[in-house]
């Protein structure tokens, strides 16, 4: 029988509840990991798990992620655990320390798994173009649960006992100092939003008058963002004009860009404008479920099969008029 | 007082995004249907990587960059033709495989076997930069093992930007939930970063540096080692393309206000 380990920080949120319902069903013994400034909260939140023991590493040097001491601290849980497999939501700090954590467990690492089994898992490969089930033998076996692919746990809370593990730190060479978030106004990416919205460079393109528009379409999406709460995502080529000092669209980013060499996000629902290519956004586009469009051509190679109702009419005009009524207007 | 870096950028070939891609099994696992006719390119986030450590090695006078690459060496040479006009480096090659179902835990001590024959290696003095994961294998996984077999404890993973003081700290912004950057000040070298797509544009083709790059190109592609991996320990039970093809309905030549109310429907359902 395989000894799991659930291995996480505890401030890991959603994602966490999701690899938790994964490990749940693996069928083995379940060890929950967790590493943390504090864990017995988090611990007590997941009591009726069925977890057959809690580990946690605690201290103020595990408050922020920093890689020398993460993966100090998730070593010596998969160790004092002695797991076989392991088990950990793809948060940015996960994901920033699992493979060196199985490179020195002895282990192998899969990032990125999208399903799960207990003797196989899924994931994809060449940027979501083809999708692949794999086992290994080695082990430990690291396994990182992309979010938005498992319905979260939800266990019974309690009062777990959470033996404590010690650690070896090495020396500290990082100080995490803070972290950067865009203005309020411009946070425009919402990972749980139920609606992607997609803006292509048609946005920056002249329009019927001869002239680009540029600040009105900056007006538009923002406005619908605001009335929908939707996650701001971008073609490549947009984001590259902003990049290249071009006064485009001041809230867009590479941050915003999916499809080959940006994000592969999940939602609901998603609807490109002005968008077009082919292959690189439908790659950005493998894990919305609904989507539709709005481009002036109908024969779009994007659109045409990928997805569901393609508007073949002018963005600017639609988006005006959708806000109008998102507004109540 | 600036700090003089050996910056070893870690970085494959991969098939132009615009190629359709099909997978095949062979006798040594999965593949690329025609790999070795499909145009390629320099991993995108290995590129960024590259124009990072370029712009760095500007900077700090005395730097050098290495772009160390795993990859079948024909293709690795097409691939400098373009690669080796962007910006100074010198190439540090090993002629394997470059498929994304080869094994990060294989790649990394190749790699790391190739960056101990820097000229002068330097532990103290080095930056290795790579993709934060690759357009092929996309696991986000050799660098932290090149990491851990260096003994490199400082990482980082999704770097948007690095600035060095002075002092030879190192300032450096990664990616996080929600659109978001963690900031973060280490001592200095050596640290492992895990590029995501920085701010610098491409930089434009200057033929004086292709000129110079070849000279060492070409020797570095003439003696790069041949390494055969294994493979050992996992079993792909299948490869498939997503089937999923969609019936698109168009709507055309209709008011854009009718269109406006329907996707107002649909977003509120």
């Amino acid at each position: 029988m395989e000894t799991i380990l659930f291995l996480t920080h505890p401030d890991a949120g959603k994602p966490a509840l999701e690899a938790l319902a994964a490990a749940q069903e693996l069928g083995g013994q379940l060890i929950i990991g967790l590493f943390g400034a504090e864990v017995q909260t988090t611990a007590n939140q997941w009591a009726g798990c069925g977890a057959a023991k809690f580990l946690g590493v605690i201290g103020n040097e595990f408050t922020t992620a920093r890689y020398a001491t993460d993966a100090a601290a998730a070593e010596a849980l998969v160790k004092a655990a002695q797991a076989t497999i392991v088990i950990a939501p793809a948060t940015s700090r996960m994901n920033r320390i699992l493979p060196g954590v199985a490179h020195r467990c002895g282990g192998r690492t899969d990032t990125h798994v999208t399903a799960l089994t207990a003797t196989s898992v899924t994931r994809w490969y060449y940027r979501q173009r083809m999708e692949a089930v794999l086992s290994r033998t080695q082990r430990p076996w690291f396994i990182a649960l992309d979010p938005g692919c498992h319905a979260p746990a939800s266990p019974a809370p309690g009062t777990a006992t959470v033996t404590i593990v010690p650690v070896s730190l090495p020396s500290i060479r990082t100080t995490v100092t803070g972290v950067k978030s865009p203005e309020a106004s411009q946070q425009t990416i919402r990972p749980d939003a139920p609606l992607l919205f997609v803006a292509g460079a048609g946005w920056t393109k002249k329009q019927p008058d001869g002239q680009p528009h540029v600040s009105e379409a900056a007006d538009l999406i923002l406005g619908f963002l605001n009335a929908t709460q939707a996650s701001l995502g971008s073609s490549k080529s947009l984001v590259d004009l902003s990049g290249e000092g071009q006064a485009v669209l001041p809230f867009m980013s590479h941050l915003n860009q999916i499809g080959q060499t940006g994000a592969t996000p999940r939602h609901p629902k998603g609807l490109a404008t002005c968008c077009h290519g082919e292959e690189p956004h439908v790659v950005g586009w493998r894990f919305i479920n609904e989507r539709r469009a709005i481009n002036l051509d109908a024969n779009c190679g994007w659109a045409r099969g990928k997805a569901d109702v393609l508007y073949v009419a002018d963005a600017f005009a639609v988006i005006r008029k959708v806000n109008e009524l998102l507004a109540g207007k | 007082m600036s700090t003089a870096f050996q910056v070893a950028v870690c970085g494959s070939i991969v098939p132009d995004p615009l190629q359709t891609l099909e997978p095949v099994t062979g006798p040594a696992g999965p593949a690329l249907k025609n790999e070795l006719m499909l145009p390629a390119v320099l991993d995108p986030w290995a590129w960024h990587a590259l124009f990072e450590a370029a712009h760095l090695a500007k900077a700090h006078p005395g730097s050098k960059v290495y772009l160390v690459s795993v990859a079948p060496k024909a293709k690795l040479q097409q691939v400098m033709m373009t690669v080796g006009q962007k910006v100074p480096f010198e190439l540090l090659a090993v002629d394997g495989p470059s498929s994304g179902f080869t094994e990060a835990a294989e790649i990394a001590p190749l790699l790391v076997e190739t960056i101990k024959t820097i000229p002068g290696f330097d532990l103290n003095r080095l930056l290795v930069f790579g993709g934060w994961e690759s357009a092929s294998r996309g696991a986000g996984a050799t660098l932290q093992i090149v990491g851990e077999l260096l003994g490199i404890t400082d990482q980082f993973q999704g770097v948007d930007q690095l600035t060095v003081g002075q002092d030879g700290a190192l300032e450096i912004l990664e990616r996080i939930e929600g659109g978001r950057h963690q900031i973060s000040r280490c001592a200095g070298a050596p640290a492992v970063l895990g590029w995501a797509t920085g701010n610098l544009p491409e930089p434009p083709n200057n033929p004086q540096i292709g000129m110079a790059n070849m000279r060492g190109i070409m020797p570095a592609l003439q003696k790069a080692k041949p390494a055969k991996l294994t493979g050992a320990g996992v079993t792909f039970a299948s490869v498939t393309l997503p089937k999923q093809q969609r019936q698109t309905k168009i709507v055309k030549d209709t008011p854009p206000d009718e269109i406006a109310r329907e996707i107002v429907a649909w977003i509120q359902q």
